[in-house]
């Protein structure tokens, strides 16, 4: 299929699913497309779900999806799973919990391998979110991989971020180690068919007491997401936050925080590229390497005679 | 430009509940480096046909093993070209006789890999074909 940003602009999926496909490999005029949607995003209220693996993260987000579409919102999700380190192929299992969505056209769904990224997401999850967005769904969720750590990333890329935590997994300890807590602007204990709820709780309350005290206080729900309970408290929190967000200014604090690091990376990113391509090309790097290697130099006045002859 | 991975959907489609061929085959092509959307059991044509959609993928890969295959294969095939996704590469698997196969590949199911096949027939076919 040839595709047109004519077909993207009237509303045409295959050339929504297309676009992120070129956005995502960098194939040809992938720079032109997102040039021209960016001025169309913004819109989009981004909801992040993270949480240990299995901790119902797809469960709770097709149950979400249903609720936000009960109030007349079109949804994205962008549904990232773990690429293999050795293959660079990935199983991306999301969307089973999810096929009661597929034929709903107020939905769009986009399974994601992370291809090599540690911080929980894909490099072009943000531009796949922002594809979404131009394109005009209203509600986005991201789902990160479970990997229950360092997934930071999630903060700077979604407007709220919705914990998941499980009962007697010792989750808990995990949780304050890996810094979750940190992240959470609302937390749902799910699996509360299970014993423990009450304990991850308090101990989740005492967490946050501990920290700074601040404007706003992450609220605790409970769900059991695959019957469907305890879902409708979990949207009242994330429209709480949303609120806060906006009416404290601290939704334009962080989309602002949001382009200062996305700059950043661009220009990291673009600059390293550049330097990579022309020492490699040149066989200069090899060279560079091999004295390092038998000690006739050092790696600290390489790169400064690197960079320095690129930059001068 | 960084090489495009290539995404396969292995979906089951109708009421079939065998699913060790189906996982076998993913797990194999996730090994070959390939993207799989795995979507379960128990999937429609249409769900399906959006699945393929949606993830824009190269390769919709069928696993069925109870019979049913005359009429669900071409009805993806069908399905897909009716989205303008005519030119994504459809083959199937599972039990399958024999007699059946030239049909199939008429109604444009591009391959079908039944038991005891290697999967590294099944990668170097895709491979070869996407
Ligand atoms: C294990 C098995 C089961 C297990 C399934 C467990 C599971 N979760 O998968 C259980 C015990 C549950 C089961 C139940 C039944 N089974 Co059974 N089962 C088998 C058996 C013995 C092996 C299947 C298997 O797992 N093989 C191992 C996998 C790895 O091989 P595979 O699926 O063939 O996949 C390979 C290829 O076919 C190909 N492939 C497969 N899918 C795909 C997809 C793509 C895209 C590609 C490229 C390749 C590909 O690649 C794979 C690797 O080589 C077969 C007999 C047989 N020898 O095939 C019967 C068989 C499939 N079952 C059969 C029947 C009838 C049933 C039941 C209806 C029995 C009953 N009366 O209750 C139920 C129905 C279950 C249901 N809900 O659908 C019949 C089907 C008859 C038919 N097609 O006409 C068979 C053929 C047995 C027979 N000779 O009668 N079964
Ligand atoms: N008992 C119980 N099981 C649940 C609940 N919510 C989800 N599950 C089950 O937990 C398993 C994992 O659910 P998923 O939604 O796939 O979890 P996930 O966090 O998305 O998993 P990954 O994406 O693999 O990290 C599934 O078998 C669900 O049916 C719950 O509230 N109680
Ligand atoms: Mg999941």
């Amino acid at each position: 299929m040839e595709f047109s940003m004519k077909d993207f602009w009237n509303g045409s999926r295959r050339a929504l699913a297309r676009a992120i496909t070129i956005v995502e490999n960098e194939q040809d005029g992938y720079e032109e497309i997102m040039k021209e949607i960016y001025h169309h995003t913004g819109r989009a209220q981004v909801i992040g779900v993270t949480g240990a693996p299995g901790a119902g993260k797809s469960t709770l987000s097709d149950n979400l999806v249903k609720f936000y579409r009960k109030m007349g919102k079109t949804v994205g999700v962008c549904a990232i799973d773990p690429t293999s380190p050795f293959s660079g192929g990935a199983i991306l299992g999301d969307r089973i919990r999810m096929n009661d969505l597929t034929l709903d056209q107020g939905v769009y769904i986009r399974s994601m391998g992370t291809r090599g990224s540690l911080g929980g997401l894909s490099r072009k999850t943000a531009d796949a979110v922002k594809l979404m967005d131009a394109w005009g769904l209203d509600v986005i969720f991201i789902e990160t991989v479970g990997v229950g750590q360092s997934e930071v990333d999630i903060v700077k890329n979604a407007d709220t971020t919705l914990v998941v935590l499980v009962p007697g997994l010792g989750d808990d300890i995990q949780a304050i180690k890996a810094g979750i807590l940190e992240i959470g602007d609302v937390f749902t204990i799910n699996k509360c068919d299970r014993d423990g709820a009450d304990r991850l709780n308090v101990e989740i309350e005492m967490m946050l007491d501990l920290g700074e005290a601040q404007d706003w206080r992450p609220p605790i729900e409970r769900t059991i997401a695959n019957e469907g309970q305890g879902i409708e408290d979990v949207v009242n929190g994330l429209n709480e936050h949303r609120k806060y967000l906006e009416e404290s200014g601290l939704l334009e604090e962080r989309r602002r925080e949001r382009v200062r690091t996305e700059m950043a990376e661009m220009i990291h990113d673009r600059i390293s590229r550049h330097v990579m391509k022309e020492i490699t090309e040149t066989g200069k790097f090899a060279d560079y390497v091999e004295q390092v290697y038998e000690r006739q130099t050092d790696p600290y006045t390489v790169v400064d005679s690197i960079v320095g002859d690129i930059f001068k | 430009m960084a090489d495009k991975k290539i995404r396969v959907l292995v979906a089951k489609p109708g009421l079939d509940g065998h699913d060790r061929g189906a996982k076998v085959v993913a797990r194999a092509l996730r090994d070959a480096g390939m993207e799989v959307i795995y979507t379960g059991l128990r999937q429609t044509v249409d769900q399906i046909v959006e699945a393929a959609d949606s993830e824009d993928v190269d390769v919709v890969a069928l696993s069925l093993l109870s019979g049913a295959h005359n009429t669900l294969f071409p009805e993806v095939v069908e399905g897909l070209k009716a989205k303008g996704m005519g030119d994504v590469l459809v083959i199937g698997g599972g039990v399958i006789p024999a007699a059946d196969i030239p049909g199939l590949e008429e109604a444009g199911v591009k391959a079908i890999f039944t038991p005891g096949t290697p999967t590294k027939d099944i990668i170097d076919f895709i491979k070869a074909n996407v």
